[in-house]
């Protein structure tokens, strides 16, 4: 019959509709997952990797050093497949799988760029560094007061309660301190400072007359249950999978919260292509996909889409998204995609040891540090003329064991027995200011695997920066000097972009869609419809982790849509 | 970031030194290499290890690296982690140990004593602790740096060294910040 096939499209498009679709699954993924399919939205969740079941594949994390074949070192398949993966501090025998391939996932360094990827569900919220910290109006305002890139279209007054929302679900410890830079979050207890931690703290706390902090590190380690995960367990082997579920990821938390009201579809080995635009309507309509096992292509539709791809990833699907209303990319009349990437430059510091409390020690591996929060340009008093913005530390103390000595035999053994003098580092994480012509472009030339293009990405750090970095340094040896530790030796090891792993930036929010790509609440200018609430939508990247703030922008915006769409404005 | 700085602030965030960072370096941090022909060590190569291990570390009131297979573990690190290039001046360098040998005490390694294995490694260890103060970054490691680092990686990771030599608890469930030592105390070992 003549109708026959209309209908069987009919009948496909019926099934591969949704209220909502959500691309990617990692951090802010998970989130808008949980938001969306709680408000009662039948939701699509497309991850581009496999599947990983919490608990159930986390692997070697509970086998014991000796088990593990190469007790946790690198192979040369490990070098020879993932050079680029292989680098990161978390990248180890039993966390391995948790990384992409880096031969299957090439890109192209136009300058040196470490891109650290998790393609699976869960992404990289599996192996996250967990530390958390709330931005505050020095922040927020920065654009707007010293010119660099364009004003947030936000401030923390309109954020604050989207930390307070999600922060008791997320789990996270940490003491209240009052630090208009740092705002508290909702917290567990903390996590103890051990002896030497405590020493320094009151050194530094009462040794400087800026106001400057050493205080605890603010993780999503829980310390106390958190409905039915954890609490922590301290065997400090997070970034493998905790199978206490002892730290929030999506797979511990909101994949699972999403999954129990029955509105969610979890898709992995789903790669999104592009979106589909409706020019008539002038919103996406959905998105298609490669089925990663199949080969096929398919489409998927939605009333409101959600890109939670990754700061990388979010811009590469823009940009393939090419159409007569948009030649340049999804939403990219501004020409602002894939532009403006940032990341925090880390990797200075300095370390010192200690000769007292040499009869006392610590129980338990503390999956968390110290920090101490930003302490320049917060005012005229503390206002640098070398760089603007600021930096903050993370470090901590112990009685490292030596595991190294000179000579052999019974002495030597002896000596590596017991643990040595008390040490303590910090190192810093700097903010990097948003520069237009640090990017990411799509190489139409260079295909990956699937016959997709890839990305060229070119990206340094500046003269800001690294005029920063050297009172980064400095102060950290100053603070160790002043605490009264010895032999303080500072070190830069200059890691490049991306090797922090807080890409950011590539579809910024702004109040002018002729200079950004998002809204006030993350909506594409162009096409209302589309959120886009993981790295890509920030408009600079302050120096404090990132995540938690992706996370509360991601429950604002979902509540935001829901609104927009029980309104009819959708 | 390189390796060495790496396990420098992972040592950092488990609250340790960055002394002895090293001991992974040769192993498994060298640059890329193409892979090699398969490195198969024979038992007798283990065996020989076995004994150079245990004069590193020896069996104490705790066991010593034979007790730990440390052998087995160098064998393993050398086929599976070393670059084409390190596994040359490995397998080298277990010649080069029994030409020394023969040459300082009239006999192989494995015909010396203790005493002659104990006095012939101290030579190497100040001999491979010259060479590696002078080399440049990109020279290869002495072969007896590479024998000791994996007998010390290998034997405090095992069971034995964990558990024994060391204190090891797999699952702690709680941190105490500030709790008591006294001197002879183990260390824990993660």
């Amino acid at each position: 019959m003549p109708g026959d096939s209309l209908m069987v499209n009919n009948k496909a498009a019926a099934q591969n509709t949704y209220d909502a679709i959500v691309v990617g699954s990692g951090i802010s993924g998970g989130w808008a997952a949980k938001e969306l399919c709680e408000k009662g939205l039948k939701t699509l969740v497309l991850e581009r990797g496999r599947n990983v079941v919490h608990i159930k594949d986390y692997g070697d994390t509970t086998k014991d050093p000796w088990e593990l074949p190469h007790r946790n070192g690198h192979d040369r398949a490990d070098r020879e497949d993932s050079p680029i993966q292989s680098k990161c501090y978390a990248y180890d025998e039993v966390s391995a799988h948790f990384f992409v391939n880096d031969k299957e996932n090439p890109y192209t360094q136009i300058k040196s760029f470490d891109w650290i990827r998790g393609y699976h569900v869960g992404g990289r919220s599996l192996m996250w560094g967990r530390q958390c910290y709330r931005w505050s109006d020095l922040d927020f305002g920065a654009n707007a007061r010293d010119g660099h890139g364009v004003d947030w279209p936000i401030r923390y007054a309109d954020i604050e309660r989207w930390y307070d929302y999600i922060e008791p679900f997320v789990g996270i410890n940490g003491s209240a301190e009052g630090l208009p830079q740092l705002p508290d979050s909702k917290f567990m207890p903390a996590m103890e400072m051990n002896c030497l931690e405590k020493y320094v703290a009151e050194k530094i706390n009462t040794g400087f007359t800026d106001g400057r902090r050493m205080i605890h590190g603010r993780s999503a380690n829980h310390t106390q249950k958190v409905g039915d995960r954890g609490p922590c367990q301290y065997r400090d082997k997070c970034h493998q999978g905790c199978p206490f579920g002892g730290y929030f990821s999506s797979n511990s938390a909101t994949l699972p919260a999403a999954m129990k009201t029955g509105n969610m579809t979890l898709r992995p080995y789903s790669i999104v292509l592009e979106l589909l635009y409706d020019k008539d309507r002038k919103k996406a309509s959905g998105v298609r996909i490669l089925d990663a096992e199949t080969g096929k292509t398919e489409e998927f539709y939605a009333k409101i889409v959600f890109l939670n791809a990754s700061t990388l990833g979010t811009a590469s699907i823009l940009l393939n998204s090419v159409s007569d209303a948009f030649p340049n990319g999804f939403g990219n009349s501004s020409g602002q995609v894939g532009h403006n990437l940032m990341d925090h430059h880390y990797g200075v510091g300095a370390n010192g040891e200690y000769d007292g409390f040499q009869d006392q020690y610590y129980y338990g591996r503390r999956p968390n540090g110290i920090y101490i929060p930003r302490f320049r340009n917060l005012n005229e008093k503390t206002k640098r003329s070398d760089y603007v913005r600021g930096f903050g530390y993370q470090g901590g103390a112990g009685r490292g064991r030596a595991d190294y000595a000179d000579g052999v035999g019974v002495q030597l053994k002896e000596q590596l027995t017991e643990p040595g003098n008390w040490g303590m580092g910090i190192g810093s994480w700097g903010e990097c200011l948003p520069y237009f012509e640090n990017k990411a472009t799509l190489n139409k030339d260079k295909k990956d695997k699937w016959g997709l293009p890839t990305l060229d990405i070119d990206c340094e750090f500046k003269d800001n920066e690294k005029a920063m970095r050297k009172d980064m340094m400095n102060s950290a040896a100053e603070m160790l000097e002043k605490a009264g530790l010895k032999n303080i030796s500072t070190y830069d090891s200059a890691p490049a972009p991306g090797f922090c792993i807080h890409e950011m930036g590539t579809a910024r929010m702004g109040k002018d869609p002729r200079t950004s790509v998002l809204n006030k609440w993350n909506q594409v200018h162009e096409s209302k419809n589309v959120f886009i609430t993981d790295g890509a939508c920030m408009a600079s990247s302050a120096c404090q982790n990132p995540s938690l703030t992706y996370m509360a922008l991601t429950a604002r915006a979902a509540d935001y849509a829901v609104g927009e769409l029980k309104k009819g404005n959708l | 970031m390189n390796r060495r700085d790496a396990l420098a602030r992972v040592a950092l965030l488990l609250g340790g030194t960055v002394v002895g960072a090293e001991v992974f370096l040769t192993g498994c941090g060298a640059p890329d290499k193409k892979y090699g022909a398969t490195v198969d060590l024979t038992p007798d190569d283990i065996s020989f290890l076995d004994e150079v291990a245990e004069t590193i570390i020896p069996a104490t009131t705790t066991p010593g690296a034979k007790d730990a297979k440390v052998g087995e573990f160098m064998a393993r690190i050398v086929k599976d982690c070393y670059s084409d290039e390190d596994q040359k001046i490995f397998l080298q360098g277990m010649g080069k140990l029994d030409a020394a040998s023969k040459a300082k005490n009239g006999k192989s390694f494995l015909d010396s004593d203790a005493t002659q294995r104990h006095d012939l490694l101290v030579d190497l260890d100040k001999e491979q602790k010259d060479y590696m103060s002078k080399k440049k970054d990109a020279d290869p490691s002495h072969y007896f740096r590479m024998m000791k680092e994996l007998t010390l990686w290998g034997y405090f990771t095992s069971e034995p060294g964990a558990t024994k030599t060391l204190r090891y608890v797999a699952v702690p469930g709680r941190y105490e910040g500030c709790i008591p030592y006294k001197k002879g105390d183990k260390a824990w070992a993660t």
